[in-house]
């Protein structure tokens, strides 16, 4: 008896040892993973520290122009390397005090993205207000719409906007690119979703104590969905921070290009700055994303399921 | 409190949320419901000046010319490969994370970070490592490997695979992994004790309360996969090599000529196969989940 007691207890190690093995493959395989999703980001902030000399001998070989006759000795293997040989801050330097162009494309960023988080937010929020509390046949035609035109791509949606841009007078202005953004469906839909989770038991008690719709829309609405607002507006901000399509077809003047489109054109000889720039372009979506992770987070859970 | 005075309240508030909808829908309206319907209105006639109704012409034009076909081609053969690696391979990933292993924030934290990347800050990493004389291939000529253009040769929609994935599977992992949080335990549990194997309980339970989050990140990959674009355009420009051109650089290729009837065309075509394709999703996933959604 007591063997078959120790015969059950081995097989228990056995298969214990069996799960620790199991999880450490796991784990190396996740950490496998995490590499390869992190590297091209520390990549490119490692390189912006070296100095314009390092990083022409180290990718020469990829940026270098090719028409023959150019004297410049370029190393035929190109170098990938984590840690530059020293830490320099010129291509910084340069991008901060020397080539305002850069700085300019950072702005016109800036200018193009703000007012479109924030109006889209806070038309979004009545909306949704709006589409959460009314009843009804129309209500539902009606958001049934804002889903199909929040899932239509870029190449469906930017004809009519070029269209109406034209009519309006204001294309290759900003203001072709900021008035559609404001009125992406998207964050209506999310919002939606979100105040419809609130009990209706606490609108009714509210309701009760004499309360109004402003009332209920500034007093329960609003400080309920606060996480939800930031979560939203991390995820609109991340969309219109990385646009390249509209700029494209909407301005035709480079000038108001955002970083996100101009960067591509940096021209080769100038690929340390570009890496430099880069890393600061990356800079306020890291540090969002470093506070707001659990936002992030929040917002795109909400987003999971078009039915909810 | 004065009772009439809450009742004339009531009738008055059943306005506000109206009221908060007018912004919004104007702004819809303005910017994509009214110029959509004048598209369609373009898209069947011959030309904006003498207006002659043509009914398909345009279409056919369209469906007939060679840039079209192509980008086509190429956007449906990416979205056809990406979209079902997108959603596998993050579910993969979820499922990993949910077998409590360690340092589980700090690898969702590392699988989340390239969405929050701008595209336009790693091309040029993207450039060094796929580019003919690239880090890729100097990696693989270890192995004894012949050099290959990545970007420039028929292997260019493997890279923007590759960098499709890495851009969007942390967005679809946190969506799986909520939904694998709400699977209920005790049905698990009671699988478990009634003796099922892990594969039964993947395929027959897991699976089947995935599905709504399933049919979601199809939907939302495919989406995405038409932002493929950025990459593309920021790592080629304009004109890439042939098997890289997409619908979007088709459409700036048109609107460089403004030619309305094309463009509209074009772009009523691609809603037209988005709400089939999203309708058919839809049905699918309403015909496999309906018995656990009730």
């Amino acid at each position: 008896m007591s063997n078959s007691v120790n015969a059950e207890r081995k097989k228990h190690s056995l298969s214990r040892t069996k799960q620790k093995i199991i999880m450490s493959v796991l784990t190396i395989f996740a950490a496998a993973a995490a590499i390869v999703f992190l590297l091209p980001t520390v990549l490119t902030i490692a390189n912006s520290f070296m100095s314009a000399s390092e990083i022409n001998a180290n990718y020469g070989a990829v940026f270098a122009k090719t028409e023959e006759g150019s004297k410049v000795y370029v190393s035929e293997k190109i170098n990938l390397k984590f840690i530059p040989d020293m830490v320099s801050f010129s291509q910084y330097y340069t991008v901060l005090f020397k080539s305002p162009d850069y700085l300019l494309k950072f702005w016109n960023s800036v200018i193009l993205v703000v007012p479109i988080v924030v109006f889209q937010l806070a038309t979004a929020a009545l909306a949704a207000y709006g589409f959460a509390r009314l009843k009804g046949r129309p209500k539902e035609i009606l958001f049934f719409v804002y889903i199909v035109v929040m899932l239509m791509p870029y190449q469906v949606t930017l004809v009519p906007n070029y269209l109406v841009s034209d009519w309006l007078n204001i294309l290759d202005t900003r203001w072709a690119i900021i008035l559609p953004g404001i009125f992406t469906p998207f964050s209506v839909f999310l919002l939606t979703k979100i105040m419809r989770r609130i009990p209706p038991a606490m609108i009714e008690a509210a309701q009760l104590d004499g309360a109004g719709e402003l009332q209920i829309f500034t007093y329960i609405c609003m400080p309920l969905c606060k996480s939800a607002l930031y979560s939203v507006a991390i995820l609109v901000f991340i969309d219109y921070w990385n646009m390249v399509e509209q700029p494209l077809i909407l301005l035709s003047d480079s000038d108001l290009y955002p970083l996100s489109v101009f960067l591509s054109q940096i021209n080769t000889g100038e690929i340390g700055l570009a890496f430099a720039v880069a890393t600061i372009y990356m800079i306020p979506a890291l540090l969002i994303f470093l506070y707001g992770e659990d936002y992030l987070v929040e917002g795109i859970t909400y987003s999971g399921g078009i039915k909810g | 409190m004065k009772k009439n005075k809450t009742v004339k309240r009531r009738d008055r508030d059943s306005v506000f949320p109206v009221l908060c909808l007018i912004p919004s829908i104007v702004g819809v309206l303005i910017f994509f419901i009214i110029p959509f319907i004048v598209i369609i209105y373009y898209s069947m006639v011959d030309n904006p000046i003498s207006k002659d109704f043509v009914f398909l012409e345009n279409y056919i034009n369209v469906l007939k010319n060679n840039a079209f076909k192509k980008a086509a081609l190429n956007t449906f053969t990416f979205s056809i490969i990406s979209v079902p690696l997108a959603v596998v391979l993050s579910m993969l990933l979820a499922m990993l994370l949910d077998c409590k292993i360690p340092f589980v924030s700090q690898f969702r934290t590392s699988f989340l970070c390239p969405m929050m990347v701008p595209v336009a800050s790693v091309v040029l990493i993207w450039q060094v490592i796929f580019h003919y004389n690239g880090a890729l291939n100097d990696f693989l000529s270890n192995f004894g490997a012949d050099k290959i253009d990545w970007l420039k040769s028929e292997m260019g929609q493997i890279v923007i695979v590759v960098l499709f994935l890495w851009k969007n599977l942390g967005y679809n992992m946190i969506l799986f992994l909520s939904a694998l949080n709400n699977i209920p335990k005790d049905v698990l549990e009671v699988a478990t004790l009634e003796g099922a194997g892990s594969m039964y309980k993947f395929f027959k339970i897991k699976l089947r309360y995935l599905s709504p989050t399933i049919l979601f990140v199809t939907v939302l990959s495919l989406i995405n996969s038409f932002k493929v674009f950025r990459e593309v355009y920021l790592l080629t420009g304009d004109y890439p090599y042939d098997s890289l051109y997409m619908l979007q650089h088709f459409m700036n290729n048109t609107f460089r000529n403004i030619d309305y009837q094309k463009l509209s065309s074009a772009a009523i075509l691609m809603a037209i196969v988005m709400i089939i394709i999203i309708g058919a999703l839809f049905i699918a996933e309403n015909k496999f989940g309906e018995d656990v959604e009730g």
